[in-house]
């Protein structure tokens, strides 16, 4: 406290080390253009947080042979993305529109060998990405032992466990490659000026930012709080270290949506399903909503 | 709430399998799953409380804070004593197929994947294949991908796997030392020659099938109830095609 003070104000709080955002501070459709063709694109499911327009802003680019990674499935990004030529290869425990029913565009391209799958399982993807965090080219993980799946991943490895009984009969264990993405790309609530971003309780996101190369956000808003000053928002906050652009995008997760900001649109989604059904149909869908809102976006 | 309605089928599902889960503490439910869902509240009513249910996909009844992975996380240490499965094809041994028919990784018909399945079936000690359509076309002989492997070799540390197999027709109960079936009960309206007409692998048929157990009234008066009630928040067409409950004014 200052003797010189004559107001009797709380003291202010310590001036917090607050540096200039170090983050780069995009539009949508710059921040898309960050994701090169070809890229390991790491992609959270329809019930986190997508980051929609910058999908649709992707495929107005004219996007190239994507490697999509599900942390652990996807939905409807994925299924416009290949549906738009964009994506080579896909790696997900699964591709669902989950109530709206399968995903039409990967279902058809699954058919016409049209895309690579590497199907996987949800905690083999989530493994995989927590080696990435730590930095480890591996981990291995309990089950999966007589599945196809391992009968068809060349880069999954069974080991005897090291640690196991030494004169028992063998603990055959999988082991899961880290997975790092290139990029990952997401939408988020909110993110404050120096380029923390808040995600709340949807940690998977934590956990593929810690994981990608470069971290790709779109956010409902900035906010001029620091989102590092409240351990109630600090502790569901990923810190701008693994931030790498933002862009603002109002309801950027439409028509999906965002948990606390605003309920999926289904009469949206039911028409994407229609319309997805087809080629044609799917194309007009890309006119209406997604090369249609250049300007909007 | 409508009463004194003709029994449901889905009500007679509802009760069987949250017959298979009194006495436990802690039940998830994956995606997709309104039955089992309404199941597991409805032996968490039973409980008297004491039943965790972890629904996915509902915000009131998921408790999880660390992602995607921790429900994953959790099973492996054995804190999750039974989940559900399904199948687009499940045969004799138990093995599912999520993935596709006619030929891999271009498959005829494909499905969206085989989700947790090939390592939550390994670790969780009972789980419940549920599948209502039974034809000799999702009961298989032989899948065409096995997604998760019913049986185990002795030496693979599995404390999980497959309890009973929940159709729309009847109840089959799983020897996990026979690796087979057994007809445990058929659904009132429903018969074994039918069963066995219906089902594409073979099963152990013991000498007489008593039909499934039906829910009592109480019983009815939880489902239709709080039952239904919880279980709208995350499946409002389950709640109102079956139920005709209309969450829309609730929410």
């Amino acid at each position: 406290m200052s003797p010189s003070t004559t107001r009797p104000l709380p003291e202010a709080p310590a001036a917090r080390d607050t540096p200039a955002m170090t983050v780069d501070l995009l539009s949508v459709e710059d921040l898309a253009a960050r994701v090169p063709d070809g890229a390991l694109l790491g992609l959270p499911p329809d019930y986190s947080g997508c980051a929609m327009a910058a999908v649709r802003a992707l495929i107005r680019r004219g996007a190239k042979t994507l490697h999509l990674v599900a942390a652990p499935q996807m939905g409807f990004q994925a299924d416009m993305l290949i549906g738009a030529g964009c994506v080579a290869e896909v790696e997900a425990a699964a591709v669902t529109l989950g109530e709206y029913g399968p995903a039409p565009r990967f279902t058809a391209a699954v058919k016409a060998g049209g895309i690579a799958i590497k199907d996987s399982t949800c905690p083999a993807i989530h493994a995989g990405l927590q080696a990435a965090e730590k930095g480890v080219p591996f981990l291995p993980l309990r089950g999966i032992l007589g599945s196809d799946l391992l009968a068809y991943r060349d880069d999954w490895r069974v080991i005897d466990n090291p640690y196991g009984e030494p004169d028992g009969e063998g603990d055959p264990i999988v082991l899961l490659p880290a997975i790092r993405p290139d990029v990952a790309l997401f939408h988020a609530v909110r993110a404050d000026r120096t380029g923390n971003v808040w995600i709340g309780v949807r940690r998977e996101l934590m956990t593929l930012a810690h994981a990608a190369k470069q971290t790709l956000v779109t956010v409902e808003e900035i906010t001029d709080e620091d989102l590092m000053a409240d351990d109630r928002t600090a502790a569901g906050t990923i810190p701008s270290l693994y931030v790498t652009a933002l862009a603002t995008a109002k309801e950027g997760a439409r028509p999906l949506g965002l948990r606390g900001c605003y309920a999926a649109d289904h009469a949206h989604l039911q028409s994407y399903v229609t319309l997805a059904a087809s080629e044609d149909g799917f194309a007009r869908y890309l006119r209406q909503h997604v090369f249609g809102r250049e300007a909007a976006e | 709430m409508t009463q004194h309605v003709t029994l449901r089928p889905e009500e007679v599902l509802i009760h069987a399998i949250s017959r298979m889960l009194e006495g436990l503490g802690h039940v998830a439910v994956g995606a997709a799953s309104p039955i089992p869902g309404a199941a597991a509240f409805l032996a968490q009513q039973r409980s008297g409380g004491t039943l965790r249910v972890s629904l996915l996909g509902s915000e009131a009844h998921n408790f999880f804070t660390d992602g995607g992975r921790e429900l994953f996380d959790c099973a492996a240490q054995g804190r999750i004593d039974a989940f559900f499965l399904g199948g687009a094809q499940i045969d004799g041994a138990a093995n599912i197929n999520l993935v596709g028919i006619g030929g891999y990784p271009q498959s005829r018909v494909r499905f969206p994947g085989s989700f947790g399945s090939a390592y939550l079936y390994h670790l969780i000690p009972r789980v419940i294949l549920f599948r209502e359509e039974h034809s000799p076309r999702t009961l298989v002989q032989k899948v065409d991908f096995i997604s998760a492997a019913g049986v185990s070799p002795d030496n693979h540390y599995r404390p999980g796997g497959p309890h009973a197999l929940v159709t729309g027709r009847c109840i089959f109960a799983f020897d996990r030392e026979s690796g087979r079936f057994r007809l445990q009960s058929v659904h009132p309206g429903h018969s074994v020659a039918e069963v066995r007409e219906q089902t594409g692998f073979a099963f152990d048929l013991p000498e007489s099938v008593p039909e499934t157990e039906l829910p009592d009234d109480a019983t009815l008066d939880l489902i239709r109830g709080p039952v239904v009630r919880a279980v709208a928040e995350t499946y409002p067409a389950f709640a109102a095609r079956v139920f005709g409950v209309n969450t829309e004014s609730a929410a």
